[in-house]
């Protein structure tokens, strides 16, 4: 316990004298004075650490358990793998790079901006080589998008299963990426008129190569080299990866290392045995690639159970769409009977996260937790009846489903799915 | 237009050697394909020594590594299994992926011939063909797998959004709501929540308690 704050009430403290602790809180009246405030304390009296202690930082031991987490059962081996962002744990919208859910298919390799090459080939007027010191000399552009697995959720469409927002939601981040445009690059090579679709694959051994048609390379793809204002961490696909506003992230090609103009999709392997949906009737759908609207209470949820008693509540989550921007979010207290609409913390922005807020009076009642996201479309959050209806309970892939959040009296909260 | 955008001069001209270094994509088409052939009666004992240790002498899978082979019929049952036989739409991309990131740790060491030869292998062992088939550049393309019109484009335009844009319920939505199912009663998450190593009995691998895992 030596990495816990001496200060507040412990969990187990609260689950176990729940009744006075409501009380206490309730009448905010110190009995006695609190040695916190009337005692000198080290921190008040002597020195902090010095400003060359640490080059570059990790958060306070405190925020230890703000981590990715991986579930070992979910897949052979850890290489070809998925880690989930904490984002239960986390608020406002920029994803830090250190706890970014990774997934990679032969690893997170190691690739300096001196080793790095960029090909453009094929349909093009000139095939290029380009160094990491070319890309940098191009007009560069900044912007912010969430980037979402493309199977987030999808170990829930048979029913509740994992217990907690990070594992049921949490293979997102959302950075500001700098970078150029696709379009830019694309330019310098000269698509020839036949050139339809992009072939893009990675350095790494996976390759994840994956098709992507013209149209939507040349209108807001990036090759983006910084996130969140600094080089791309090595997971991320450090030096340059693909970035795919709104669309499935296996789609983002990490440490990029070529793009083929071609008059075909190349039908690779992860869009054919990986990536395709397969609905009821064993048929499937391929090249789904945009991520619909869909949101997350990520507090109170199970990791975040409420600790404090009864009174204001703070009920918080996160609302994306690779549609379009999110326009609004409601949130239900009893399984969707009833809604109100939450606070959004900004305007919602295209193909970004956005953070909503729903201030609540919490007096002990049980709650069945939901949250609903619109985006500009006019498209609503389904249920998953709605998606299983339409789907069955076999397409892996693309569940943006209303989660419920069943809230007990006790503050603890668990995953349940609701009629 | 893209083609009348002003161009910047970086960059260099991409060598032959160095394009066909890199561009190994084979298409359904069998443009890509280098000459070749192989038959499963070489395939197999390529197989043996290079990948039957994760995916089984007759590619059926051990443990939780991918099966190759087997699932015919089973695309519209509760727990379909998906392999080259039953699900892919075409052998380019056996081709393709083997060559390319194959085998796991040790990728792009298989020369064409030794692919062809595992590619017919593989497709051996889903019984779609004869151990003495001969698998080339010239005829793989030909080669119709099983499940090959068994896709369809993205369609949510026309089966979801009008359907899901309907103005929303804020009121008295439902009479009645009760809890159907609970995560807690599968326990399958992890308890240690640094490590999430705790693997619950059963949940890897075929007939686990467990629903099955999406393959992120």
């Amino acid at each position: 316990m030596s990495d816990k704050p001496t200060t507040g009430a412990t969990r187990r403290g609260f689950l176990a004298g729940s009744t006075a602790l409501v009380a206490s809180a309730a009448a905010a009246r110190a009995q006695t004075a609190d040695p916190l405030i009337t005692e000198v304390q080290d921190w008040a009296s002597g020195w902090g650490a010095g400003v060359d202690e640490t080059p570059y930082g990790l958060p306070i031991r405190f925020e230890s358990d703000v981590i990715r987490r991986n579930v070992s059962w979910l897949t052979a081996d850890p290489i070809s793998s998925i880690n989930f962002t904490p984002i239960h744990a986390l608020d406002g919208t920029i994803t830090p790079a250190g706890c970014a859910f990774e997934r990679h298919h032969s690893g997170a390799i190691e690739l300096s901006k001196q080793d790095y090459r960029l090909m453009i080939n094929g349909l093009v007027d000139q095939e290029l080589v380009f160094t990491y010191a070319d890309l940098e000399r191009f007009p560069r552009v900044t912007r912010t998008f969430f980037l979402e697995c493309a199977a987030n959720t999808g170990m829930e469409w048979a029913g509740a299963q994992l217990n907690g927002a990070q594992y049921t939601h949490g293979m997102i981040h959302n950075m500001e990426y700098t970078g150029i445009t696709l379009r830019t690059l694309l330019d310098e090579a000269g698509i020839k008129p036949e050139g339809k679709w992009l072939y893009v694959e990675g350095a790494d051994a996976s390759s994840n190569g994956r098709s992507i048609p013209m149209e939507k390379a040349l209108d807001d793809c990036m090759i983006a080299f910084k996130a969140n204002g600094e080089a791309l961490r090595m997971e991320h696909g450090y030096p340059v990866r693909l970035v795919v506003p709104g669309w499935e992230g296996n789609l983002w090609v990490k440490w990029l290392r070529r793009i083929e103009v071609t008059d075909a999709p190349v039908e690779s392997r992860e869009e054919t045995s990986k990536y395709t949906d397969t609905m009821e009737d064993g048929t499937s759908r391929k090249f789904t690639w945009v991520m619909d609207a869909k949101s997350i209470v990520t507090a109170p949820s199970p990791q975040m159970p409420i600790t404090h008693g009864h009174g204001p509540l703070v009920i918080t989550g996160l609302a994306w769409s690779g549609r379009g921007p999110i326009t609004g979010v409601d949130v239900s207290l009893d399984g969707g009977k009833n809604w109100k609409p939450a606070r959004l913390a900004a305007p919602g922005q295209p193909m970004a996260l956005t953070r909503f807020y729903l201030d609540h009076n919490w007096q002990g009642e049980e709650m069945l937790l939901q949250s609903r996201a619109t985006d500009s479309t006019g498209y609503v959050q389904p249920t998953k009846a709605a998606l299983r209806a339409v789907r069955g309970e076999n397409s892996v892939y693309h569940n943006n489903c209303i989660q419920t959040w069943w809230v007990k009296p006790n503050g603890e909260a668990e995953n349940v799915e609701v009629s | 237009t893209p083609a009348l955008a002003e161009k910047l001069g970086l960059g260099r001209p991409a060598l032959p050697e160095e394009v066909a270094a890199w561009n190994h994509d084979v298409r359904p088409d069998g443009v890509g394909l280098p000459v070749g052939s192989g038959d499963a009666i070489d395939g197999e004992e390529i197989f043996a020594e290079k990948c039957a240790s994760c995916h089984g002498d007759f590619a059926e899978g051990i443990g939780n590594w991918p099966k190759l082979a087997g699932g015919m019929g089973t695309l519209n049952r509760k727990d379909p299994l998906k392999t080259v036989g039953s699900y892919w739409p075409h052998v380019s991309t056996l081709w393709d992926y083997v060559n390319r990131s194959m085998p796991f740790g040790n990728a792009q060491t298989l020369a064409p011939d030794e692919v062809y030869a595992i590619t017919a292998y593989i497709l051996y062992s889903n019984d779609l063909i004869e151990d003495d088939y001969v698998l080339s550049n010239e005829n793989l393309a030909e080669f119709k797998l099983p499940n090959a019109d068994g896709f369809f484009l993205d369609n949510r335009a026309e089966t979801e959004y009008a359907q899901f844009s309907a103005p929303a319920c804020m009121e008295n939505c439902k009479d009645d709501v009760k809890i159907t199912m609970h995560a807690t009663v599968l326990d399958v998450t992890p308890g240690d929540p640094t490590d999430g190593s705790a693997a619950p009995a059963g949940a890897s691998g075929e007939g686990g308690t467990a629903a099955p895992a999406a393959e992120p």
